[in-house]
Protein backbone atom coordinates (compact mmCIF):
# COMPACT_ATOMS: atom_id res chain seq x y z
CA UNK A 1 0.00 0.00 0.00
CA UNK A 2 1.39 3.44 -0.88
CA UNK A 3 2.17 5.84 1.91
CA UNK A 4 -0.81 8.20 2.19
CA UNK A 5 0.74 10.24 4.94
CA UNK A 6 -2.29 9.61 7.10
CA UNK A 7 -0.15 9.63 10.24
CA UNK A 8 -0.18 13.43 9.95
CA UNK A 9 -3.84 13.35 10.96
CA UNK A 10 -2.87 12.05 14.37
CA UNK A 11 -0.16 14.63 15.00
CA UNK A 12 -1.21 17.16 17.60
CA UNK A 13 -4.80 18.23 17.12
CA UNK A 14 -4.79 18.04 13.33
CA UNK A 15 -7.90 15.83 13.12
CA UNK A 16 -9.77 18.15 15.44
CA UNK A 17 -8.69 21.18 13.40
CA UNK A 18 -10.06 19.60 10.25
CA UNK A 19 -13.37 18.98 11.99
CA UNK A 20 -13.42 22.57 13.20
CA UNK A 21 -12.78 23.66 9.61
CA UNK A 22 -15.68 21.51 8.48
CA UNK A 23 -17.87 23.07 11.13
CA UNK A 24 -16.95 26.55 9.84
CA UNK A 25 -17.99 25.51 6.34
CA UNK A 26 -21.23 23.97 7.61
CA UNK A 27 -21.96 26.96 9.81
CA UNK A 28 -21.66 29.36 6.88
CA UNK A 29 -23.86 27.23 4.68
CA UNK A 30 -26.48 26.45 7.33
CA UNK A 31 -26.89 30.08 8.42
CA UNK A 32 -27.20 31.04 4.74
CA UNK A 33 -29.75 28.28 4.19
CA UNK A 34 -31.83 29.46 7.14
CA UNK A 35 -31.79 33.00 5.72
CA UNK A 36 -32.31 32.15 2.08
CA UNK A 37 -35.12 29.58 2.37
CA UNK A 38 -37.82 31.97 3.66
CA UNK A 39 -36.52 34.83 1.51
CA UNK A 40 -36.48 32.53 -1.52
CA UNK A 41 -40.06 31.45 -0.86
CA UNK A 42 -41.06 35.11 -0.68
CA UNK A 43 -39.07 35.96 -3.83
CA UNK A 44 -40.50 33.02 -5.78
CA UNK A 45 -44.07 33.85 -4.79
CA UNK A 46 -43.56 37.49 -5.76
CA UNK A 47 -42.22 36.37 -9.13
CA UNK A 48 -45.49 34.63 -9.97
CA UNK A 49 -47.44 37.88 -9.47
CA UNK A 50 -48.44 39.69 -12.61
CA UNK A 51 -46.79 43.01 -11.70
CA UNK A 52 -44.46 43.86 -14.62
CA UNK A 53 -42.17 46.24 -12.71
CA UNK A 54 -41.66 43.78 -9.88
CA UNK A 55 -41.08 41.03 -12.41
CA UNK A 56 -38.27 42.91 -14.17
CA UNK A 57 -36.54 43.90 -10.93
CA UNK A 58 -36.62 40.36 -9.54
CA UNK A 59 -35.56 38.88 -12.87
CA UNK A 60 -32.53 41.19 -13.05
CA UNK A 61 -31.56 40.25 -9.50
CA UNK A 62 -31.94 36.57 -10.24
CA UNK A 63 -29.96 36.63 -13.48
CA UNK A 64 -27.23 38.84 -12.02
CA UNK A 65 -26.66 36.52 -9.07
CA UNK A 66 -26.79 33.37 -11.15
CA UNK A 67 -24.51 34.57 -13.94
CA UNK A 68 -21.82 35.88 -11.59
CA UNK A 69 -19.37 33.22 -10.41
CA UNK A 70 -19.70 32.88 -6.65
CA UNK A 71 -16.04 33.74 -6.27
CA UNK A 72 -16.54 37.10 -7.96
CA UNK A 73 -19.48 37.81 -5.67
CA UNK A 74 -17.30 36.95 -2.67
CA UNK A 75 -14.60 39.34 -3.87
CA UNK A 76 -17.11 42.12 -4.53
CA UNK A 77 -18.60 41.87 -1.06
CA UNK A 78 -15.39 41.24 0.86
CA UNK A 79 -12.98 43.62 -0.86
CA UNK A 80 -15.52 45.90 -2.51
CA UNK A 81 -17.31 46.78 0.73
CA UNK A 82 -14.06 47.94 2.25
CA UNK A 83 -12.93 49.85 -0.83
CA UNK A 84 -16.23 51.53 -1.60
CA UNK A 85 -17.84 52.06 1.81
CA UNK A 86 -14.93 51.66 4.17
CA UNK A 87 -16.80 48.89 6.01
CA UNK A 88 -14.65 46.09 7.24
CA UNK A 89 -16.66 42.91 6.95
CA UNK A 90 -15.15 39.69 8.25
CA UNK A 91 -14.58 36.90 5.76
CA UNK A 92 -17.22 34.75 7.39
CA UNK A 93 -19.86 37.50 7.39
CA UNK A 94 -19.08 38.30 3.73
CA UNK A 95 -19.50 34.61 2.92
CA UNK A 96 -22.84 34.46 4.69
CA UNK A 97 -24.03 37.55 2.80
CA UNK A 98 -22.99 36.13 -0.58
CA UNK A 99 -24.38 32.67 0.11
CA UNK A 100 -27.66 34.14 1.32
CA UNK A 101 -27.99 36.32 -1.80
CA UNK A 102 -27.18 33.36 -3.99
CA UNK A 103 -29.35 30.89 -2.07
CA UNK A 104 -32.29 33.32 -2.14
CA UNK A 105 -32.00 33.68 -5.92
CA UNK A 106 -31.77 29.92 -6.52
CA UNK A 107 -34.49 29.10 -4.03
CA UNK A 108 -36.70 31.82 -5.52
CA UNK A 109 -36.33 30.27 -8.93
CA UNK A 110 -37.17 26.82 -7.58
CA UNK A 111 -40.27 28.15 -5.81
CA UNK A 112 -41.39 30.02 -8.91
CA UNK A 113 -40.89 26.87 -11.00
CA UNK A 114 -42.79 24.71 -8.53
CA UNK A 115 -45.68 27.17 -8.33
CA UNK A 116 -46.15 27.55 -12.06
CA UNK A 117 -45.86 23.80 -12.58
CA UNK A 118 -49.15 23.28 -10.73
CA UNK A 119 -51.65 22.75 -13.57
CA UNK A 120 -54.35 25.38 -13.97
CA UNK A 121 -57.10 22.79 -13.54
CA UNK A 122 -55.95 22.18 -9.97
CA UNK A 123 -56.96 25.78 -9.28
CA UNK A 124 -60.17 25.47 -11.29
CA UNK A 125 -61.37 22.27 -9.74
CA UNK A 126 -60.70 23.69 -6.27
CA UNK A 127 -62.74 26.74 -7.20
CA UNK A 128 -65.49 24.62 -8.69
CA UNK A 129 -65.81 22.78 -5.38
CA UNK A 130 -66.44 26.08 -3.65
CA UNK A 131 -63.10 26.34 -1.86
CA UNK A 132 -62.12 29.88 -0.91
CA UNK A 133 -58.78 31.28 -2.11
CA UNK A 134 -57.20 30.65 1.29
CA UNK A 135 -58.53 27.09 1.46
CA UNK A 136 -57.36 26.43 -2.08
CA UNK A 137 -53.78 27.46 -1.26
CA UNK A 138 -53.77 25.76 2.12
CA UNK A 139 -55.15 22.37 1.10
CA UNK A 140 -54.35 22.06 -2.61
CA UNK A 141 -51.67 24.37 -3.99
CA UNK A 142 -49.14 24.69 -1.15
CA UNK A 143 -49.02 20.96 -0.27
CA UNK A 144 -48.33 20.12 -3.91
CA UNK A 145 -45.74 22.89 -4.22
CA UNK A 146 -43.93 21.75 -1.09
CA UNK A 147 -43.77 18.18 -2.35
CA UNK A 148 -42.10 19.35 -5.53
CA UNK A 149 -39.86 21.74 -3.68
CA UNK A 150 -38.38 19.65 -0.88
CA UNK A 151 -36.12 17.38 -2.98
CA UNK A 152 -34.97 20.37 -5.06
CA UNK A 153 -34.21 22.57 -2.09
CA UNK A 154 -32.31 19.77 -0.36
CA UNK A 155 -30.12 19.51 -3.44
CA UNK A 156 -29.58 23.25 -3.25
CA UNK A 157 -28.39 22.86 0.34
CA UNK A 158 -25.74 20.30 -0.66
CA UNK A 159 -24.62 22.62 -3.47
CA UNK A 160 -24.27 25.43 -0.97
CA UNK A 161 -22.20 23.27 1.38
CA UNK A 162 -19.88 22.23 -1.43
CA UNK A 163 -19.45 25.78 -2.68
CA UNK A 164 -18.16 26.93 0.70
CA UNK A 165 -14.79 25.55 -0.44
CA UNK A 166 -14.42 28.90 -2.23
CA UNK A 167 -14.47 31.02 0.91
CA UNK A 168 -10.84 30.20 1.68
CA UNK A 169 -10.08 32.73 -1.09
CA UNK A 170 -11.24 35.54 1.19
CA UNK A 171 -9.34 34.21 4.17
CA UNK A 172 -11.94 32.10 5.93
CA UNK A 173 -10.29 29.14 7.59
CA UNK A 174 -12.64 26.35 6.58
CA UNK A 175 -11.91 22.67 6.09
CA UNK A 176 -10.00 22.97 2.82
CA UNK A 177 -7.82 25.79 4.15
CA UNK A 178 -7.03 23.79 7.29
CA UNK A 179 -6.08 20.87 5.07
CA UNK A 180 -3.67 23.08 3.10
CA UNK A 181 -2.14 24.40 6.31
CA UNK A 182 -1.61 20.88 7.65
CA UNK A 183 -0.04 19.74 4.39
CA UNK A 184 2.25 22.78 4.27
CA UNK A 185 3.36 22.36 7.85
CA UNK A 186 4.29 18.72 7.29
CA UNK A 187 5.84 19.06 3.86
CA UNK A 188 9.29 17.93 5.11
CA UNK A 189 8.30 15.17 7.53
CA UNK A 190 5.45 13.64 5.48
CA UNK A 191 5.74 14.69 1.85
CA UNK A 192 2.88 12.35 0.94
CA UNK A 193 0.39 13.93 3.30
CA UNK A 194 -1.36 15.86 0.49
CA UNK A 195 -3.07 12.73 -0.72
CA UNK A 196 -4.12 11.47 2.70
CA UNK A 197 -5.34 14.83 3.94
CA UNK A 198 -7.28 15.71 0.82
CA UNK A 199 -8.75 12.23 0.93
CA UNK A 200 -9.87 12.99 4.47
CA UNK A 201 -11.41 16.24 3.28
CA UNK A 202 -13.23 14.31 0.58
CA UNK A 203 -14.59 11.89 3.18
CA UNK A 204 -15.69 14.77 5.41
CA UNK A 205 -17.57 16.51 2.59
CA UNK A 206 -19.10 13.19 1.66
CA UNK A 207 -20.25 12.53 5.23
CA UNK A 208 -21.80 16.00 5.37
CA UNK A 209 -23.60 15.87 2.02
CA UNK A 210 -24.45 12.22 1.51
CA UNK A 211 -27.14 11.92 4.22
CA UNK A 212 -28.72 15.11 2.87
CA UNK A 213 -28.90 13.85 -0.67
CA UNK A 214 -30.23 10.50 0.59
CA UNK A 215 -32.99 12.46 2.27
CA UNK A 216 -33.77 14.18 -1.03
CA UNK A 217 -33.95 10.78 -2.75
CA UNK A 218 -36.25 9.49 -0.05
CA UNK A 219 -38.69 12.37 -0.50
CA UNK A 220 -38.52 12.10 -4.26
CA UNK A 221 -39.47 8.46 -4.09
CA UNK A 222 -42.16 9.01 -1.50
CA UNK A 223 -43.88 11.73 -3.53
CA UNK A 224 -43.17 10.35 -6.97
CA UNK A 225 -46.14 11.78 -8.83
CA UNK A 226 -47.60 14.12 -6.34
CA UNK B 1 -91.68 23.82 -14.97
CA UNK B 2 -89.57 26.34 -13.13
CA UNK B 3 -86.21 27.01 -14.65
CA UNK B 4 -83.33 26.35 -12.31
CA UNK B 5 -80.55 27.79 -14.39
CA UNK B 6 -81.10 30.81 -16.59
CA UNK B 7 -78.71 32.26 -19.11
CA UNK B 8 -79.75 35.70 -20.37
CA UNK B 9 -78.18 37.24 -23.44
CA UNK B 10 -74.69 36.01 -22.53
CA UNK B 11 -71.75 37.51 -24.40
CA UNK B 12 -68.25 36.17 -24.01
CA UNK B 13 -65.17 37.46 -25.81
CA UNK B 14 -61.55 36.44 -25.82
CA UNK B 15 -59.93 39.72 -26.76
CA UNK B 16 -61.60 40.85 -29.98
CA UNK B 17 -62.91 37.39 -30.65
CA UNK B 18 -66.57 36.90 -29.80
CA UNK B 19 -67.08 33.32 -28.67
CA UNK B 20 -70.64 33.52 -27.37
CA UNK B 21 -72.89 36.11 -28.95
CA UNK B 22 -75.99 36.76 -26.92
CA UNK B 23 -76.86 33.26 -25.77
CA UNK B 24 -80.05 32.67 -23.80
CA UNK B 25 -81.25 29.39 -22.42
CA UNK B 26 -83.19 27.88 -19.54
CA UNK B 27 -82.53 24.62 -17.79
CA UNK B 28 -85.42 23.25 -15.76
CA UNK B 29 -85.28 21.20 -12.60
CA UNK B 30 -84.47 17.59 -13.49
CA UNK B 31 -83.70 18.33 -17.10
CA UNK B 32 -80.71 16.90 -18.97
CA UNK B 33 -79.43 19.36 -21.58
CA UNK B 34 -76.68 18.27 -23.95
CA UNK B 35 -74.59 20.82 -25.81
CA UNK B 36 -73.14 19.68 -29.11
CA UNK B 37 -71.34 21.46 -31.89
CA UNK B 38 -68.06 21.59 -33.79
CA UNK B 39 -64.77 22.13 -31.95
CA UNK B 40 -64.25 25.72 -30.95
CA UNK B 41 -67.92 26.60 -31.09
CA UNK B 42 -67.82 27.73 -27.49
CA UNK B 43 -69.74 24.93 -25.80
CA UNK B 44 -67.07 24.33 -23.18
CA UNK B 45 -66.74 28.07 -22.67
CA UNK B 46 -70.48 28.33 -22.09
CA UNK B 47 -70.24 25.59 -19.46
CA UNK B 48 -67.30 27.30 -17.77
CA UNK B 49 -69.24 30.57 -17.66
CA UNK B 50 -72.05 28.73 -15.88
CA UNK B 51 -69.63 28.05 -13.04
CA UNK B 52 -68.05 31.49 -12.96
CA UNK B 53 -64.70 30.24 -14.23
CA UNK B 54 -64.71 32.76 -17.06
CA UNK B 55 -65.36 36.49 -16.89
CA UNK B 56 -68.26 37.47 -19.15
CA UNK B 57 -68.67 40.61 -21.20
CA UNK B 58 -72.43 40.86 -21.24
CA UNK B 59 -75.67 39.35 -20.04
CA UNK B 60 -76.16 37.33 -16.90
CA UNK B 61 -76.36 33.80 -15.57
CA UNK B 62 -78.69 32.96 -12.71
CA UNK B 63 -78.99 29.86 -10.58
CA UNK B 64 -82.09 29.90 -8.37
CA UNK B 65 -82.26 33.60 -9.17
CA UNK B 66 -78.75 34.21 -7.82
CA UNK B 67 -76.22 35.75 -10.13
CA UNK B 68 -73.14 33.76 -11.09
CA UNK B 69 -70.27 36.10 -11.74
CA UNK B 70 -66.51 35.65 -11.65
CA UNK B 71 -65.03 37.70 -8.85
CA UNK B 72 -68.26 38.17 -6.87
CA UNK B 73 -68.22 37.48 -3.15
CA UNK B 74 -71.20 35.16 -3.25
CA UNK B 75 -69.57 32.97 -5.87
CA UNK B 76 -68.08 30.35 -3.55
CA UNK B 77 -71.51 29.87 -1.99
CA UNK B 78 -73.31 29.48 -5.29
CA UNK B 79 -70.61 27.19 -6.62
CA UNK B 80 -71.44 24.67 -3.91
CA UNK B 81 -74.76 24.21 -5.69
CA UNK B 82 -72.99 23.49 -8.96
CA UNK B 83 -70.98 20.33 -9.47
CA UNK B 84 -68.48 20.32 -12.27
CA UNK B 85 -66.42 17.55 -13.86
CA UNK B 86 -63.66 18.47 -16.30
CA UNK B 87 -62.07 16.79 -19.29
CA UNK B 88 -58.65 16.46 -17.69
CA UNK B 89 -58.44 14.22 -14.69
CA UNK B 90 -58.36 16.90 -12.11
CA UNK B 91 -58.19 14.91 -8.88
CA UNK B 92 -55.81 16.29 -6.28
CA UNK B 93 -52.74 14.07 -6.71
CA UNK B 94 -51.47 14.45 -3.14
CA UNK B 95 -54.71 13.25 -1.53
CA UNK B 96 -56.14 9.74 -1.32
CA UNK B 97 -59.41 9.10 -3.13
CA UNK B 98 -61.42 9.38 0.08
CA UNK B 99 -59.75 12.67 1.03
CA UNK B 100 -60.26 14.02 -2.48
CA UNK B 101 -63.97 13.43 -2.02
CA UNK B 102 -64.37 14.62 1.55
CA UNK B 103 -62.17 17.74 1.42
CA UNK B 104 -64.88 20.10 0.19
CA UNK B 105 -67.74 18.79 2.37
CA UNK B 106 -65.53 18.99 5.48
CA UNK B 107 -63.78 22.29 4.80
CA UNK B 108 -66.40 24.17 2.80
CA UNK B 109 -69.69 22.82 4.15
CA UNK B 110 -68.22 22.15 7.63
CA UNK B 111 -69.72 18.70 7.71
CA UNK B 112 -68.71 16.13 10.27
CA UNK B 113 -65.70 14.11 9.08
CA UNK B 114 -67.15 10.68 9.84
CA UNK B 115 -70.46 11.59 8.30
CA UNK B 116 -68.76 12.83 5.12
CA UNK B 117 -66.56 9.75 4.90
CA UNK B 118 -69.54 7.47 5.33
CA UNK B 119 -71.36 9.15 2.48
CA UNK B 120 -68.21 9.16 0.34
CA UNK B 121 -67.91 5.39 0.75
CA UNK B 122 -71.57 4.90 -0.13
CA UNK B 123 -71.13 6.97 -3.28
CA UNK B 124 -68.00 5.02 -4.18
CA UNK B 125 -70.04 1.81 -3.97
CA UNK B 126 -72.51 3.29 -6.42
CA UNK B 127 -69.78 3.91 -9.00
CA UNK B 128 -68.12 0.54 -8.29
CA UNK B 129 -64.98 1.90 -6.66
CA UNK B 130 -65.49 0.97 -3.01
CA UNK B 131 -62.09 -0.74 -2.88
CA UNK B 132 -60.24 2.38 -4.10
CA UNK B 133 -61.01 4.68 -1.16
CA UNK B 134 -57.46 4.51 0.16
CA UNK B 135 -55.68 4.62 -3.20
CA UNK B 136 -53.94 7.64 -4.61
CA UNK B 137 -55.19 9.06 -7.93
CA UNK B 138 -52.01 7.89 -9.70
CA UNK B 139 -53.00 4.28 -8.96
CA UNK B 140 -56.30 4.64 -10.86
CA UNK B 141 -57.11 4.35 -14.55
CA UNK B 142 -58.52 7.34 -16.42
CA UNK B 143 -62.07 6.04 -16.21
CA UNK B 144 -61.76 5.38 -12.49
CA UNK B 145 -60.40 8.89 -11.94
CA UNK B 146 -63.37 10.41 -13.75
CA UNK B 147 -65.80 8.36 -11.67
CA UNK B 148 -64.09 9.63 -8.51
CA UNK B 149 -64.30 13.18 -9.88
CA UNK B 150 -68.05 12.70 -10.37
CA UNK B 151 -68.43 11.44 -6.80
CA UNK B 152 -66.38 14.37 -5.53
CA UNK B 153 -68.82 16.76 -7.19
CA UNK B 154 -71.91 14.77 -6.15
CA UNK B 155 -71.15 14.70 -2.44
CA UNK B 156 -71.72 18.46 -2.32
CA UNK B 157 -75.35 17.71 -3.25
CA UNK B 158 -75.30 20.15 -6.14
CA UNK B 159 -78.54 21.30 -7.74
CA UNK B 160 -76.99 21.05 -11.17
CA UNK B 161 -74.09 19.05 -12.56
CA UNK B 162 -71.91 20.31 -15.41
CA UNK B 163 -69.91 17.81 -17.47
CA UNK B 164 -67.23 19.20 -19.75
CA UNK B 165 -66.24 16.53 -22.30
CA UNK B 166 -65.53 14.13 -19.48
CA UNK B 167 -64.77 11.21 -21.77
CA UNK B 168 -62.70 13.05 -24.37
CA UNK B 169 -59.35 12.12 -22.80
CA UNK B 170 -60.28 8.50 -22.06
CA UNK B 171 -59.34 5.30 -23.82
CA UNK B 172 -62.36 3.98 -25.71
CA UNK B 173 -62.87 1.00 -23.42
CA UNK B 174 -63.17 3.29 -20.42
CA UNK B 175 -65.72 5.66 -21.89
CA UNK B 176 -68.60 3.32 -21.15
CA UNK B 177 -68.02 3.01 -17.39
CA UNK B 178 -68.08 6.79 -17.03
CA UNK B 179 -71.12 7.33 -19.24
CA UNK B 180 -73.02 4.65 -17.34
CA UNK B 181 -72.54 6.61 -14.13
CA UNK B 182 -73.92 9.74 -15.80
CA UNK B 183 -76.88 7.80 -17.20
CA UNK B 184 -77.58 6.52 -13.71
CA UNK B 185 -77.68 10.12 -12.46
CA UNK B 186 -80.07 11.10 -15.23
CA UNK B 187 -82.44 8.34 -14.15
CA UNK B 188 -82.36 9.69 -10.62
CA UNK B 189 -83.55 13.01 -11.97
CA UNK B 190 -80.38 15.04 -11.53
CA UNK B 191 -80.32 18.31 -13.44
CA UNK B 192 -77.37 18.23 -15.81
CA UNK B 193 -75.72 20.20 -18.57
CA UNK B 194 -73.41 18.03 -20.63
CA UNK B 195 -70.88 18.86 -23.31
CA UNK B 196 -69.92 15.77 -25.29
CA UNK B 197 -68.71 14.40 -28.59
CA UNK B 198 -70.36 11.03 -27.97
CA UNK B 199 -73.42 11.35 -30.20
CA UNK B 200 -74.97 8.01 -29.28
CA UNK B 201 -74.66 8.96 -25.63
CA UNK B 202 -76.13 12.40 -26.29
CA UNK B 203 -79.12 10.84 -28.00
CA UNK B 204 -79.66 8.37 -25.17
CA UNK B 205 -79.38 10.75 -22.24
CA UNK B 206 -80.66 14.13 -23.44
CA UNK B 207 -84.04 15.64 -22.78
CA UNK B 208 -82.94 18.47 -25.01
CA UNK B 209 -80.12 18.95 -27.48
CA UNK B 210 -78.65 22.36 -28.08
CA UNK B 211 -76.59 22.74 -31.24
CA UNK B 212 -74.10 25.55 -30.89
CA UNK B 213 -72.22 27.17 -33.73
CA UNK B 214 -70.77 30.59 -34.46
CA UNK B 215 -71.57 31.83 -30.98
CA UNK B 216 -75.29 31.15 -31.35
CA UNK B 217 -77.65 28.35 -30.45
CA UNK B 218 -78.58 27.17 -33.93
CA UNK B 219 -80.96 24.50 -32.87
CA UNK B 220 -82.85 23.62 -29.70
CA UNK B 221 -84.79 20.43 -30.01
CA UNK B 222 -85.53 17.03 -28.52
CA UNK B 223 -82.92 14.38 -29.34
CA UNK B 224 -85.06 12.33 -31.74
CA UNK B 225 -85.81 15.34 -33.89
CA UNK B 226 -82.26 16.56 -33.82
CA UNK B 227 -80.66 13.28 -34.81
CA UNK B 228 -83.23 12.11 -37.37
CA UNK B 229 -84.49 15.34 -38.79
CA UNK B 230 -82.31 18.36 -38.00
CA UNK B 231 -83.81 21.68 -38.96
CA UNK B 232 -80.73 23.60 -40.01
CA UNK B 233 -78.28 22.87 -42.77
CA UNK B 234 -75.36 23.36 -40.41
CA UNK B 235 -76.63 20.73 -38.01
CA UNK B 236 -77.05 18.31 -40.94
CA UNK B 237 -73.46 18.88 -41.99
CA UNK B 238 -72.28 18.46 -38.41
CA UNK B 239 -74.13 15.18 -37.98
CA UNK B 240 -72.78 13.84 -41.26
CA UNK B 241 -69.30 13.92 -39.75
CA UNK B 242 -70.35 11.10 -37.46
CA UNK B 243 -71.77 8.78 -40.13
CA UNK B 244 -69.82 6.67 -42.58
CA UNK B 245 -70.85 5.39 -45.96
CA UNK B 246 -68.96 2.98 -48.10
Amino acid sequence: MPDLGLEVLFKGINALRLLQGLWTALRISLISVVISMPLGILLGSLMTLKNPVLKVILRVYLEFIRIMPQLVLLFIVFFGSTAAFGVNLSGELSSIIVFSLWGTAEMGDLVRGALISIPVHQYESSEALGLSKIQMYRYIIIPQTVRRLIPLSINLITRMIKTTSLVLMIGVIEVLKVAQQIIEANRMSSPNAAFGIYLTVFVLYFLACWPISMLAKYFEKKWRDA
Amino acid sequence: MDSLLQVRNLTKKFGENTILDGISLDVSQGEVVVLVGPSGCGKSTLLRCMNGLEPIQGGEILLDGQKIEKGSKELTKIRQKIGMVFQSYDLFPHLKVLDNITLAPIKVQKRDKQDAEKEARELLVRVGLEDKADSYPRELSGGQKQRVAIVRALIMQPEVMLFDEVTAALDPEMVREVLDVILQLARQGKTMVIVTHEMAFAQAIADRILFLEGGHIQEDSDPDTFFTNPKTERAKQFLQMFTFEK
